[in-house]
């Protein structure tokens, strides 16, 4: 096995790549949350917000990604560093899973549940965080889960940029038309994709609603 | 404290764009008593029964709550001050039942010692074990379930209680039960219970009086004696489908 010996006498580039990758993956789906998901609560609870705001992050789902990376890169404070470009550029793409499970988890919320708690004199913030949410939250981490594969598998491409990551082995093994190299890129990362997929899968499960 | 009526509905309408749901409501409920609102769907009872809660806002008139506009003031602390049941229940599905009495309780600020006992103190009123306090809402029949939902409406103990077709969603034995306990409850307690319900027996077994509404207008108020010998139209023809329904397998087969 070619790839196999060659990801061994590589081992320290491949764990700083795969190091680089998770760090890409890991801060953008941070943003991503941290965005999406009070956009979600916030067109929950205003529905006429909530088709402008779906609808955007759907067009930003359709750019091309190496058209994105591209289009970024004039701006800026963001095009001096590749790595903020990518990081950009990620979250973009992972927070429409997020926003729309966000909607559909609090909405999907039994309508009796949220007017007993109403009636019976819980705040709106009270309702938000002590049942919206609480029930909501397998929704929100699935939407989370489909962020984090897209993000592991589009991380790739922010080598195209130069912001590292295994794309580099991807890219350096497709221009030595080297097909060890590609592997030594796309397998760790398609492993940090399932083990990203296990992960939140178990959280989804362990916060699931009784 | 006031003695005039715990709740007082002063010519209330309500409007949802084009419709109007409710027209020129006015009416008294009195401290202690259990008035039920006695109409079919669409009737505007329950509309009736959130303007208390302030869960729905009058489109014109006022009601009163313990003598004050309940439109001043915090609704918040309204609302917790008034017991809310549902025929859905609509108990919290990720808390233990004990979690879903006690909830009032604890944002009210009380002790975990002071919640505990009370939890258990409601379990045994509403003819729960103890030990359901542990259980989850799904882990229960829709009769135990009902039955927490009234533990939880009587948490903090409010003077007033409304109920929205409580027992609407049971068997029929297991509304029957109900009914007898909520209203031996109800002896005891003497809370002002404002009761929505479609079902004529329910409101004569458990009503001290009958408001009767149809299409967004209160009808008559009669007490339950006085609703079965009534003239008006509209009670009659409740006591005539009552009957109906009494004597259905008599009728089988007959227009």
């Amino acid at each position: 096995m070619n790839v196999i010996r060659f990801i061994l006498q590589n081992h320290a580039q491949v764990l700083e790549l795969t190091l680089e990758h998770l760090w890409l993956v890991a801060l953008s789906t941070a943003f991503a949350i941290f965005i999406g998901v009070p956009l979600g609560i916030l067109i929950a609870q205003r529905p006429k917000l909530n088709k402008p705001v779906l609808a955007s992050a759907n067009i930003i789902q359709t750019i091309p990604s190496l058209a994105l990376f591209g289009f970024l890169l004039p701006v800026p404070w963001l095009g001096e560093r590749s790595d903020r470009l990518a990081i950009l550029a990620l979250t973009l793409y992972a927070l429409l899973p997020i926003i729309r499970n966000t909607f559909t988890g609090i909405r999907g919320v039994d309508a009796a549940v949220v007017e007993a708690g109403r009636g019976m004199g819980l705040t709106e913030s009270q309702l938000l965080f002590q049942v919206e949410l609480p029930l909501a939250m397998s929704v929100i981490l699935s939407g989370v889960r489909v962020a984090v594969v897209i993000s592991v598998g589009l991380a790739t491409i922010a080598a195209a940029i130069g912001a590292g990551g295994l794309g580099e082995f991807i890219f350096r093994g497709l221009a030595m038309v080297d097909d060890r190299v590609i592997l030594a890129g796309a397998i760790p990362a398609a492993i940090l994709a399932l083990l990203a997929d296990l992960g939140v899968g178990w959280l989804e499960r362990r916060l699931r609603p009784q | 404290m006031t003695t005039g009526p715990v709740i007082e509905f002063r010519a209330v309408s309500y409007r949802v764009d084009q419709t109007q749901v409710l027209s020129g409501l006015t009416l008294q409920v009195e401290q202690g008593e259990m008035l039920v609102l006695l109409g079919r769907s669409g009737s505007g009872k329950t509309t009736t029964l959130k303007l208390v809660n302030r869960l729905v806002t009058p489109t014109s008139g006022e009601v009163r709550v313990n003598g004050e506009s309940n439109a001043q003031g915090d609704v918040i602390r309204l609302r917790r001050h008034i017991g809310y049941v549902i025929q859905d229940v609509g108990l919290f599905p990720h808390f233990t039942v004990g979690k879903n009495i006690g909830l009032v309780p604890k944002i009210e600020g009380w002790s975990p010692d002071r919640i505990r006992a009370r939890v258990q103190e409601l379990l045994q009123l509403v003819g729960l074990a103890p030990e359901l306090g542990s259980r989850y809402p799904h882990q229960l029949s829709g009769g135990q379930r009902q039955r927490v939902g009234v533990a939880r409406a009587l948490a903090a103990d409010p003077e007033i209680l409304l109920m929205d077709e409580p027992f609407g969603a049971l068997d029929p034995l297991t509304r029957d039960e109900l009914q007898r306990e909520f209203f031996s409850l109800q002896q005891r307690l003497h809370k002002t219970v404002v009761f929505v319900t479609h079902d004529l027996r329910e409101a004569l077994r458990l009503g001290s009086r009958i408001a009767l509404m149809e299409a967004g207008k209160l009808v008559t108020v009669l007490g339950p004696q006085e609703f079965l010998k009534s003239a008006d139209p509209w009670a009659s023809a409740y006591v005539r489908a009552f009957g109906n329904g009494r004597d259905a397998v008599a009728n089988r087969g007959t227009s």
